[in-house]
């Protein structure tokens, strides 16, 4: 890949890490107050963007769209059999995104916007990656 | 002129612009959105002990999205050190009291100096929030397969039931943290 087609990325990067600090969603203020049921703000956030991205999707979709390299897009099926992995696993997920108030995302746009303490969470979900890689084979999926 | 640049953004603008990344990165290159794996591809980077899950091509697999990542701290530090904001957070005034009746005292930033600070580090309550809370969200995203973008954003706009499920379990995850663990530790 060329350094121009790096760049988009960055770029597509930017405007997200831009927009999840306008729209608060890296507030950890703003997910107890989303798991509290106390405002709208979060669920309207994840709401709307899962409809343009259903909308969108089906559009790729239908229409066969090719991505720039002329390649067709194809996105793999999740095997939703594995259901206690996701019950599971987006339950811990769910315990650490709640406690910490911020997932992936949101841990290094805060990173970007000064708070250097975010280095600690950080390394400590690589750490949690980790384990689960070490623990794999021993846990039910 | 540039005040929409400092203001917080409303749900309705946002909403669209962050489900507009996954058919924009299908489209410059068949890429799908997900944060969380950023995190696998720094294991399989390093990977002591050669451990199986991180064997594989990380770059081949993840260069774009490490750029993608450098791009969300460069966002971040636009939006939240560059264009930030000056206002303490318009949150419920419920949310408040519930929060300050929890102890919670400072509601002026993105997040309240109470946890989030390097003297807290030395607490139980600041090591349980940083250190335990990191490392589920890690562990957690793996054995799901996917975070917030990957699951709740990507994997819904695909209307995968798999990734259903994962956002039932965030919210189960999510409410027994609130509302049952997080009165302890800060209790």
């Amino acid at each position: 890949m060329k350094f121009s087609e790096y760049l988009k990325y960055l770029i597509i990067g930017t405007a997200f890490g831009f927009v999840l600090v306008k729209s608060e969603v890296v507030s950890w203020f703003r997910i107890q107050e989303m798991f509290r049921f106390q405002d709208f703000h979060m669920y309207g956030i994840i709401g709307l963007a899962v409809i343009v991205g259903i909308i969108s999707v089906q559009i790729i979709k239908r229409f066969d769209m090719k991505d720039a390299q002329g390649n067709p897009i194809s996105i793999p099926p999740k095997d939703a059999s594995q259901v206690k992995r996701y019950l599971i696993g987006g339950s811990m997920f769910g315990l650490g995104w709640a406690l910490l108030g911020a997932c992936p995302g949101p841990m290094f746009a805060l990173l970007g916007s000064g708070l250097t303490i975010m280095v600690i969470p950080i390394l400590a979900a690589l750490a949690g990656t980790y384990t689960y890689g070490l623990l794999r084979d021993k846990l039910p999926h | 002129m540039l005040d929409f640049l400092y203001q917080p953004w409303p749900w309705y603008v946002a909403g669209p612009i962050i489900g507009l990344t996954v058919p924009i990165l299908l489209l410059i290159g068949g890429k799908i959105f997900g944060v969380s794996a950023n995190l696998r591809h720094a294991c399989a980077a390093c990977n002591f002990g050669n451990v199986e899950f991180f064997n594989y091509d990380w770059k081949t697999a993840g260069k774009w999205n490490f750029m993608f990542l450098v791009g969300t701290v460069l966002g971040g530090f636009l939006g939240g050190y560059v264009f930030a904001n000056p206002e303490p957070i318009a949150l419920a005034a419920s949310t408040i009291s519930d929060l300050q009746a929890l102890g919670i005292q400072d509601f002026n930033g993105l997040v309240p100096d109470d946890l989030f600070a390097w003297d807290m580090l030395g607490t139980g309550i600041g090591l349980t929030v940083l250190v335990l809370g990191g490392f589920l969200v890690g562990f957690g995203a793996r054995y799901a397969g996917g975070c917030t973008s990957g699951h709740a954003i990507s994997g819904l706009s695909d209307l995968q039931l798999a990734s259903l499920i994962a956002v039932i379990g965030f919210f189960i995850g999510g409410l027994i943290m609130t509302f049952l663990i997080y009165p302890i530790i800060l209790g």
